[in-house]
């Protein structure tokens, strides 16, 4: 295991220098650093010499990834591209283009887009599971088949469709919960309702109905036929076999997904008014700050990896004859 | 305290109330979709919101109008608009009266008042400041504060984190210590190098300052403080306490209105100390991030991601609630507060709202006070009224909400590039041709349908660069462009088609043809291109030049190219728009001035356009007092600009807002952005219409709960007979 981890982490670095690379290559070929800093200073007055002042005070002044005018190892050393980076792999984000701190800013988003997804992705999780069980209880039903033609009308519909919806009827029409807004500790609960909820119900067609198909592939089985010859209830069968198995397909799937609750939901975060990280990449974009921009896929790109190591070592504890040593 | 506690109580009850409804219980009788954390609604609190998070909070960067928003109510500079009375009028804000400028020849003679600009070598202005202002509560008016270490700054995130705040009275090098401030290298403020050109010794300050601060930075750090006291600029002294002094290079009657903007701000020195100490950037403790002023309100929560909020500053001075404004001000009952000190409004929470649907239903919840319409929500809001004009629909009108319109000091135009040889005038040769070609352009491009169609009628079609509320604009016959448009029957009617055409074939293109060669002609429309929302724009356009037989292409690019097009002078025609800064014509006859040309001197004018004419008027112009003499000199400008046609006088928009019945004495005001202070709410009511609007509907869940057990008895019924059946029955 430590052998594969050690592999791994080594792979991981190649991986995060050629996703900085190619960032890097992709932000610069659309803007220049003179497109950023005419961005920043707005659309009023600006002069070539508040430019320069500009992308002297952040770094900009300097070639992007070799400087022809320095000798040596400074020739790749006093770039843009080395001075960003080098900073960036310690883990020091640095400061947006605006002078606002990167990695403050990211603590405090990450906070809201987590009280939104984690328990989307728990209790979504937990209704997915036991609407697919219930459909497997009840297969090959009038309920099932009203069921399944209910989930592929929720997979086809956007989850746009169920924030607009939900906050038209249970806000503007039942006043139940407010329309959007956020605060933290206990007074989030009635602005984490709502679109919570949604969450969970704008994700019901698609997990369910692929829950449900591997439910019904486990139900198939010898074990599971056995278990049936043992005179066993279905109830029995389903709770103490058919979910235990048919877990190991759904666990090694979620699990991928676990570290990527950090980054939020854009759409979610945008209507309900929830100060996340959804949206910061995205206004980042726009902005063109590359700082926030880099250090954002940078942070994606480790959490996805994260999240693949995370996948491999729940093989290992939901199916035995997995080992990783190798 | 027993208010403080029922309201706790309240919030915790809410959710919990709400968990009890879903578990079938009833009988909560509050409002439970209240948007925000603590009960609102009954507390003196103004409800509003922001879409773009302020970029710059210092008064020496921030520049836009949405960093207006918060800057204007924090700091308060020498002067202010009135806010009431029309035209724009300048008053004091932290000055005691504007004063008149002094102008000296280049011996050092003391001239008239109405010395021409020429005869005019420096103009001096004395501002005298009211004594006993006091700046908002702040820790950096505690020395201590200013002697922190790295260590001792750990764990402060914001200036709550600081135990001891402190305040002292405004001096004048304050508001000195700001303009030196503008030439500060690490601020970088936008309108340096415009006041560079203007203020004595600014240009020569800025060059030692830059070479001060690297040698500091080489011997202290990057972060060191820059004390600028000791260095001082030759156009700007200290006179006495409450007193400074600003040389201005010629005459440059327009600087008056420079000081009526937060640039020219007080900064004490102390805050710019506070704010150099090590650790400090790293956790967001800037100016650009935590202000500190002598305005009426001080920022004590910023979270632009989410919320800023501003409460009344203790220490402000009082300001009395204007006894002037306008003809029917009075009337309208907008002055019964007349002599009341300000601000009326405690506390202010903008509430950062990205989409236009939750923003709308909380407005009309009753959640925020007060509000825009956007395109999707105009129907609803607005409807025609007997003669055309807008009024509020019956449903707004049931809930007492009122409609605030104003025209934007704004100008929207299409900008023919004066380089381009076909469009442009630059060629003596060609000129001629060229601009008729642009006249029949103008003629085709119909402003009031674009206006009907992608503004809902906001708007009004221009007839010149100046928008209304500008010197210089005039309403009526006189301001029709006789270029584009005829007057009958009391009104401005644009040509015919067949006029453009008429003069489409004067211009050698008779059928949208070139007459020597027959090749159609084909004209290109730069635009910034934002996607599919852009195309019915860009279908109206190529309708619009089709009218005349011409056919037209639209170069999309991003907006980084588009600029870069624009500065380099690589385009034909393309859109741009102007807000105007102060309200003086030479804020907007600028962005024609030959010198400032875009493609020369990457400058404001950015059609390039150039009339040596027009220069000449310009220069005279942009130094006379407004009075009948300079009104009839802009009579002149406008026609000349009308005929060479450098713009198609596209539009100025109209802005509408809507305010809720319990919000008093507001009133739409295109310079003043300090507004806040003027408005006063009546909370009681603000609370009753909330709870009335707001009644939580329980039986859906009754009927869910009901339809849930329905479903799980139909299914247990199912599961025991299934179980139960037997293969074959005996």
């Amino acid at each position: 295991m430590t052998a594969y981890l050690v592999r791994r982490l080594v792979y991981a670095f190649l991986i995060l220098i050629g996703v900085n690379l190619i960032t890097f290559w992709l932000f610069f070929k659309v803007n220049t650093p003179d497109d950023i800093a005419r961005l920043q200073l707005g659309a009023k007055r600006v002069t070539p010499d508040a430019i320069a002042k500009w992308k002297a005070e952040r770094g900009y002044d300097k070639p992007l990834l070799y400087n022809g005018s320095a000798e040596g190892a400074k020739r790749f050393t006093e770039t843009i591209y080395f001075e960003k980076s080098v900073a960036m792999f310690m883990l020091d984000f640095g400061r947006a283009d605006d002078g606002r701190d990167i990695w403050f800013e990211i603590r405090n988003r990450a906070g809201p887009s987590l009280a939104v997804q984690v328990p989307v992705f728990i209790v979504g999780l937990g209704v997915n599971v036991s609407f697919a069980l219930l459909l497997a209880l009840f297969r090959a039903t009038r309920f099932d088949f009203a069921s399944q033609v209910f989930l592929v009308a929720m997979m086809s519909i956007s989850s746009l469709f169920f924030i607009i919806a939900g906050q038209y009827v249970f806000s503007k029409l039942w006043h139940l919960v407010p329309i959007s807004g956020y605060a933290g500790g206990a007074d989030a609960f009635k602005f984490l309702v709502l679109p919570v909820a949604i969450g969970i119900f704008g994700s019901l067609g698609g997990a369910t109905r692929l829950y449900r198909t591997i439910f019904i592939e486990e139900m198939g089985r010898d074990y599971v036929r056995t278990a049936r010859a043992k005179g066993m209830s279905e109830l029995v069968v389903l709770f103490r076999h058919v979910l235990g198995n048919g877990m190991i397909p759904i666990l090694t799937g979620v699990v991928v997904v676990i570290p990527g609750l950090f980054v939020g939901s854009l759409l979610t975060e945008s209507f309900f008014g929830i100060p996340g990280l959804g949206s910061y990449t995205i206004e980042a974009i726009q902005a063109q700050d590359f700082g926030v921009v880099r250090s954002m896929v940078f942070i994606g790109s480790v959490l996805y990896i994260l999240g693949l190591v995370l996948t491999d070592i729940s093989y290992t504890i939901v199916d035995p004859r997995v080992r990783l040593d190798t | 305290m027993l208010r403080i506690v029922t309201a706790r109580l309240k919030a915790f009850l809410a959710p919990a109330c709400m968990g009890a409804v879903l578990l079938g219980a009833s009988g909560c009788g509050e409002v439970w979709n209240d948007p925000y954390a603590r009960p609102s609604g009954e507390d003196n609190t103004l409800y509003t919101s922001f879409s773009q998070r302020p970029k710059h909070l210092d008064p020496a960067k921030s520049y836009t109008a949405d960093e207006a928003e918060f800057v204007a109510q924090i700091y308060e500079p020498p002067f202010q608009y009135h806010y009431y009375k029309r035209p724009y009028e300048l008053m004091p804000a932290a000055a005691t009266e504007v004063p008149r400028p002094r102008y000296y020849d280049k011996d050092g003679r003391e001239l008239a008042g109405d010395a021409p600009a020429s005869s005019v070598a420096r103009s001096v202005y004395d501002i005298r400041i009211r004594p006993g202002i006091r700046y908002a509560p702040h820790p950096a008016f505690v020395e201590a504060n200013r002697k922190l270490t790295r260590d001792a700054v750990a764990g402060k995130y914001r200036l709550s984190d600081f135990a001891d705040t402190g305040t002292r009275e405004l001096v004048a090098e304050d508001f000195v210590y700001q303009i030196k401030r503008l030439a500060q290298p690490r601020v970088n403020s936008p309108i340096f190098s415009h006041m560079a050109d203007y203020i004595i010794g600014l240009k020569a300050f800025g060059d030692r300052l830059k070479a001060e601060v690297k040698k500091i930075e080489a011997r202290d750090g990057k972060d060191a403080w820059v004390d600028l006291r000791p260095h001082s600029i030759e156009g700007v002294e200290v006179v006495d306490r409450h007193t400074y002094r600003i040389t201005v290079d010629g005459k440059y009657p327009q600087f008056i209105y420079w000081l009526a903007m937060a640039f020219f701000a007080p900064i004490p020195w102390e805050a710019d100390q506070f704010y150099a100490q090590p650790g400090m950037a790293e956790r967001n403790l800037t100016l650009d991030w935590y202000p500190v002023g002598t305005g009426p309100y001080m920022l004590s929560e910023n979270d632009p991601n989410a919320r800023m909020v501003m409460t009344r500053n203790p220490n402000f001075r009082g300001e009395p609630f204007p006894a002037e404004g306008e003809a029917g001000d009075a009337a309208a009952g907008l002055l019964k507060d007349a002599g009341k000190p300000m601000p009326f409004i405690d506390r202010v929470v903008f509430t950062r709202e990205k989409e236009s649907i939750p923003y709308w239903n909380k407005f009309l919840q009753g959640y925020y006070d007060n509000s825009g319409i956007s395109s999707d929500t105009f129907d609803q809001a607005i409807k025609a009224g007997g003669e055309g004009e807008a009024t509020l629909t019956a449903a707004m009108e049931a809930r007492g909400i009122r409609l605030n319109t104003s025209t934007a000091t704004t100008s929207f135009y299409l900008a023919f590039n004066w380089r381009d040889p076909v469009v442009g005038g630059s060629d003596p040769k060609t000129a001629e041709r060229t601009r008729k070609l642009r006249h029949a352009i103008s003629i085709a491009l119909d402003f009031e349908e674009f206006i009907s169609i992608f503004m809902n009628g906001r708007g009004i079609p221009g007839q010149g660069p100046i928008p209304p509320g500008i010197f210089g604009f005039r309403e009526g016959r006189e301001s029709v462009n006789p270029v584009v448009y005829d007057w009958k029957n009391g009104r401005a009617e644009r040509k015919a088609i067949a006029h453009a055409k008429k003069l489409l074939a004067e211009a050698g293109y008779p059928d949208g043809r070139d007459a020597r060669t027959g090749a159609p002609l084909v004209l290109y429309l730069d635009a910034a291109d934002r996607g599919p929302g852009d195309k019915a724009r860009f279908d109206w356009y190529r309708k619009q030049f089709a009218k005349i037989d011409v056919q037209l292409e639209i170069r999309g690019t991003d907006w980084n190219r588009f600029q870069e097009k624009i500065r380099k002078g690589n385009t034909q025609m393309f859109f741009l728009g102007w807000n105007a800064d102060y309200p003086d014509p030479e804020n907007f006859l600028f962005l024609l001035y030959g010198p400032n040309a875009a493609a020369k001197s990457d400058g404001e004018n950015k059609a390039n356009y150039s009339n040596p004419e027009f220069d000449r008027l310009f220069d005279e112009v942009k130094a006379m007092d407004n009075g009948p003499e300079r009104q009839a000199l802009m009579d002149r400008i406008l026609r000349l600009l009308q005929e060479d046609a450098p713009w198609v006088w596209g539009f100025h928009p109209k802005s509408y807002g809507l305010s809720h019945a319990w919000i008093r004495n507001g009133k739409p005001n295109q310079m003043a952005n300090n507004g806040i202070k003027y408005q006063r709410i009546d909370a009681a009511l603000r609370a009753q219409k909330r709870a009335e609007w707001n009644r939580p509907v329980v039986w859906p869940f009754f009927l869910l709960v009901a339809a849930m057990g329905l479903l799980a008895w139909a299914g247990v019924r199912y599961w025991r007979r299934s179980e139960s059946a037997v293969a074959i029955s005996a």
